[in-house]
């Protein structure tokens, strides 16, 4: 067993459960994943284990990466992730599928948030801006960002317009809904960081005791 | 057609007659109160339909002691344990939410005339009937 799995995002629907109440779920193609390198402490100083998911044309793959995956000899893949403190076990090779997880567990999602340009202070800081009516000229802007000759500059991390999203976002304790091992799909409660069809990493939850 | 889909297709409930706005219908529902679950039954008029699939709804209305009643249903429920249509409804649209606004004589809706089954009944005495209906019968006997 390891600690997590690779899958890929494919949409929101809703579900009803044994009591007829209805739930949302996003489904999540995760896995099969094959476990690519092991490493250990005497080689690269800790240990780790590296997955591939979706596999790729050997022509699409450039040489250095090549020489990875033949080391494995299971193909090249698209997506990789290191996952760290597995069952030490686990071998160069192994299958990694979706049954690792059941009905009812807590696990992280983490994926990478819709990318929302240069953004404003009210959707990247929910600040509250201004009317909009009766004369008012102060919309949406950020207002005061500090005092004047004293301290004679902006302090640090102060809350401003910029880039939003497009950044590694992890949802924690999302509970498993369903679990289909023949189609590897996924169903968890709740929204999942990213966009359809975005790669999205899914672990047992790491603050919740399953 | 993704896993998606095909996932929804497989929750989708197909046990229901097919009906429309306007429709006069009586919705069965199971509603648990503390651990005794018992049906309960909705008259009323389908004033309309949210479609998206599993997420579908249909919304049902009735006058209830003069206090306009609405009930939003999910299609795919399994609560809904049946769906029975008493009249089926002659409107020109497909949400009938005008009728929260009238009452009495406006509020009353055509039902609609089966034009087919009246063109059936009529068939028989023209002697067209036994060919539309019976085309592979004589083929049978000739062979």
């Amino acid at each position: 067993m390891t600690t997590g799995i690779l899958g890929k995002k494919l949409g929101m629907t809703q579900v009803f459960d044994a009591e007829g109440k209805m739930i949302p779920v996003t489904v999540i193609e995760a896995g099969p994943c094959t476990v690519i390198q092991k490493k250990t402490v005497p080689n690269d100083g800790y240990e780790a284990i590296q997955i591939g998911f979706q596999g790729k044309k050997a022509q699409r793959v450039n040489k250095a990466d090549m020489g990875h995956f033949r080391k494995a000899g299971k193909g090249a893949f698209a997506h990789l992730q290191e996952i760290e403190i597995p069952d030490p076990s686990i071998e160069v090779g192994a299958e990694i599928k979706v049954d690792m997880f059941k009905e009812g567990d807590f696990v992280d999602v983490c994926g990478t948030s819709k990318g929302r340009g240069f953004t404003g202070v009210m959707k990247r800081w929910n600040f509250k801006g201004g009317r909009a009516t009766h004369g008012s000229m102060f919309h949406r802007a950020p207002g005061s960002i500090g005092a004047s000759a004293y301290p004679s500059r902006v302090i640090k991390n102060m809350k401003m317009a910029g880039h939003y999203g497009n950044e590694k976002t992890t949802t924690l304790n999302l509970k498993v809904v369903a679990v289909q091992p023949d189609k590897n799909l996924l169903l968890v409660r709740g929204a999942v960081p990213g966009s359809k069809n975005g790669m999205v990493f899914i672990r047992h939850a790491v603050k919740k005791a399953n | 057609m993704n896993l998606l889909q095909e996932l929804e297709l497989s929750n989708l409930r197909t046990d229901f007659p097919a009906f429309n706005a306007g429709d006069t219908v009586r919705v069965y529902s199971r509603i648990k109160e503390g651990d005794k679950e018992r049906t309960q039954y909705f008259d009323g008029i389908v004033i309309g339909f949210h479609r998206n699939g599993i997420s579908s709804t249909f919304k049902v209305r009735k006058e209830s002691y003069g206090v306009g009643v609405e009930r939003t249903y999910p299609m795919h429920s399994p609560l809904l344990e049946k769906i029975e249509v008493k009249k089926r409804g002659d409107v020109r649209r497909a949400k009938l939410f005008f009728l929260r606004e009238v009452s009495g004589k406006k509020a009353r809706i055509k039902e609609k005339k089966d034009w087919i089954s009246k063109k059936s009944l009529k068939v028989p005495s023209q002697g067209a009937a036994t060919q539309t209906l019976e085309p592979a019968a004589p083929e049978a006997t000739a062979e």
